[in-house]
């Protein structure tokens, strides 16, 4: 059985720069004149997609990547097309907040509008750590889904996907056929820099532009309503101990060993 | 008001460390609990949870023993999940974020059309959660607006379930359809790190070396006697991982896995950022290292700076 031409969809989120300590300003986290940069996770998605290609002559038809976000998302959408996305879309929802639930009905509707058969994405973002979006659009579309991938392989003339992902204590293995919806981790790949001439040549390639209110039949409305946020305690002065008998019955007065 | 609880079973047919935790959370909420056990395993399971925890709250347990649940495919459990919590009687549904937690509950969220709250360290009431963000350097407190409430639980942020007995329980055998669900994804096999040791997540010692341990087999050498002594997990940082110290499923950290032991002891270990929002909730924190400028101390409760090759066996002999 032979398999039409891959059509890959990489959703990438724009967040504050891994290397960042978040502060609370307001009650709201200070993000005026801080670094973002592309999800880690996603870079990483990016890049399997990308090597993907590069790897399997001939599989790869397109390679699309989507951001939903502030305008100025369409600066990790450059990185992507710099990185080797072919073609990509912007949803603009400017300042207002979506959760995951949201973004995976966006993405379905991009999924069914790109023919795409293959997602792949991160895990999670490392904004809000929710680590649903790539769950929830699979159950959306009832594709199968295989998260936490560290290897993805392609087997039988490219008719199935093997992806080892990782699990508590260890690993375990799937084979899926497509469609199917990937999510990044850690261990999948290093992603590639980008060099500055490839980041001229991305200037070409297009971004789509589109606005919440082009998905007007999707309710965005939020189901859960943050109530506060704050920096959590800072931990007691420690001590300093001089030998490991000192240690020892310090470890006793805290009664962390009997 | 009721809350519906899925428990993972062990290949044992026990209750999964992590699933303790996710029972006592469902208990918190102060409303009955339906617990709810899938695959080849559940029948010996339930009977371990009658005879080995006391869950007070618990009014009935539901379980199906088809082995098509087995290994938790979503594709597989979240239909039959999906149609229980179509009762109205559940306004919650509790599981662990395990990897099979985290796996399911988007998915089951999403074909109910709810949005979950993920990976909670509090309840405040039944409505009112905390979670952690930004890798743990933000707190959140999160109201659900949803007259459902779908929640997975930090399992070393909750106490394990008491042990104890549980009687005059109602047991029900459900049938599903998931042996004719035949989903374009199958299981393979699973690869499970061999280990004598408690399960790193919910351990309640934790020992992890960084990369001034230099090599794996220094790495073995001056933490497994440690380790053994205290009955302690053994964890490591991502620089220790990378070197091939250790298995990665032994990462602590923003990336790998978040624990908060009552004791923690890092060995060698510099405090990046990364890795203490993996175990800055642990009660105490020993840090173990030669540089006396090394940012652990800084998160740590006690300190001690000095040749590890020296200090990790003497301590090992006099605990």
């Amino acid at each position: 059985m032979s398999m039409s031409k891959l059509r890959i969809l990489v959703p990438v989120k724009r967040v504050i720069d891994y290397q960042i300590r978040p502060r609370v300003l307001n009650n709201a986290i200070d993000s005026k004149t801080i670094k973002f940069s592309i999800n880690p996770f996603d870079d990483i998605a990016v890049e399997e997609a990308v090597r993907i290609r590069e790897k399997n002559k001939d599989l790869v038809e397109l390679i699309h990547s989507v951001s939903i976000g502030p305008t100025k998302a369409q600066d990790v959408l450059r990185t992507c097309l710099a990185k080797g996305v072919d073609t990509s879309t912007l949803v603009d929802s400017g300042e207002q907040q979506l959760e995951p639930l949201s973004v995976a009905k966006i993405l379905k509707e991009i999924v069914m509008k790109n023919n795409s058969n293959l997602v792949i994405l991160g895990k999670q973002a490392i904004d809000d750590d929710s680590n649903n979006t790539g769950q929830m659009l699979a159950g959306l579309l009832s594709w199968p889904q295989a998260t936490n991938a560290a290897k993805i392989e392609f087997l039988e003339d490219n008719t199935k996907v093997k992806i080892v992902r990782e699990i508590d204590g260890g690993e375990e293995t799937l084979i899926s056929s497509l469609p199917l919806v990937i999510t990044t981790d850690l261990r999948l790949n290093t992603p590639r820099y980008v060099s500055l001439q490839n980041m001229m040549k991305a200037k070409k390639k297009p971004i789509e532009k589109l606005k919440l209110s082009d998905f007007n039949n999707i309710d965005t409305t939020q189901r859960l309503k943050t109530i506060s946020i704050e920096e959590p305690k800072p931990r007691e002065n420690g001590i300093m101990v001089n030998s490991v008998d000192e240690l020892v019955t310090s470890l006793k007065n805290a009664k962390a060993i009997e | 008001a009721s809350t519906l609880a899925f428990i993972e079973t062990t290949k044992e047919g026990t209750v999964s460390p992590s699933s303790l935790s996710a029972l006592s959370a469902a208990e918190k909420l102060g409303q009955p609990v339906t617990a709810l056990l899938l695959g080849n395993e559940a029948k010996k399971a339930v009977d371990y949870l009658k005879s080995n925890l006391k869950c007070s709250n618990l009014e009935k347990i539901i379980l199906s023993s088809d082995e098509s649940f087995d290994n938790y495919l979503p594709e597989i459990v979240s239909p039959t999940v999906v149609d229980l919590l179509k009762n109205d009687k559940f306004s919650h549904f509790v599981i662990s974020s395990s990897s099979v937690g985290k796996n399911v509950l988007p998915r089951i969220s999403a074909l109910l059309d709810y949005q979950p709250i993920c990976d909670i360290t509090e309840i405040k009431d039944p409505n009112t959660f905390v979670r952690p963000i930004y890798a743990g350097n933000i707190i959140s407190t999160i109201e659900c607006t949803q007259d459902k409430k779908l929640i997975s639980v930090r399992a070393s942020a909750f106490d394990k379930i008491p042990q104890g007995t549980t009687e005059n329980v109602e047991v029900e055998e459900i049938t599903t359809n998931a042996s004719e669900l035949k989903p374009q994804i199958e299981w393979v096999s699973a690869n499970i790190v061999k280990s004598d040791r408690p399960d790193l997540g919910t351990a309640s010692r934790v020992i992890a070396g960084g990369r001034a341990l230099k090599d794996k087999e220094t790495f073995e050498n001056l933490l497994n006697p440690l380790a053994s002594k205290l009955n302690a997990a053994i964890g490591a940082t991502r620089a220790a991982v990378d070197t091939g110290f250790c298995d990665n499923s032994l990462q602590v950290g923003q990336t790998g896995k978040v624990v908060a032991p009552e004791l923690y002891i890092a060995v060698g270990v510099s405090g990046a950022i990364q890795h203490l929002a993996g175990m800055k909730n642990s009660k105490v924190i020993v840090a173990i290292n030669n540089d006396p400028d090394a940012p652990i101390f800084k998160a740590s409760d006690i300190g001690i700076v000095g040749d590890l090759y020296e200090i990790i066996p003497e301590l090992t002999e006099k605990l």
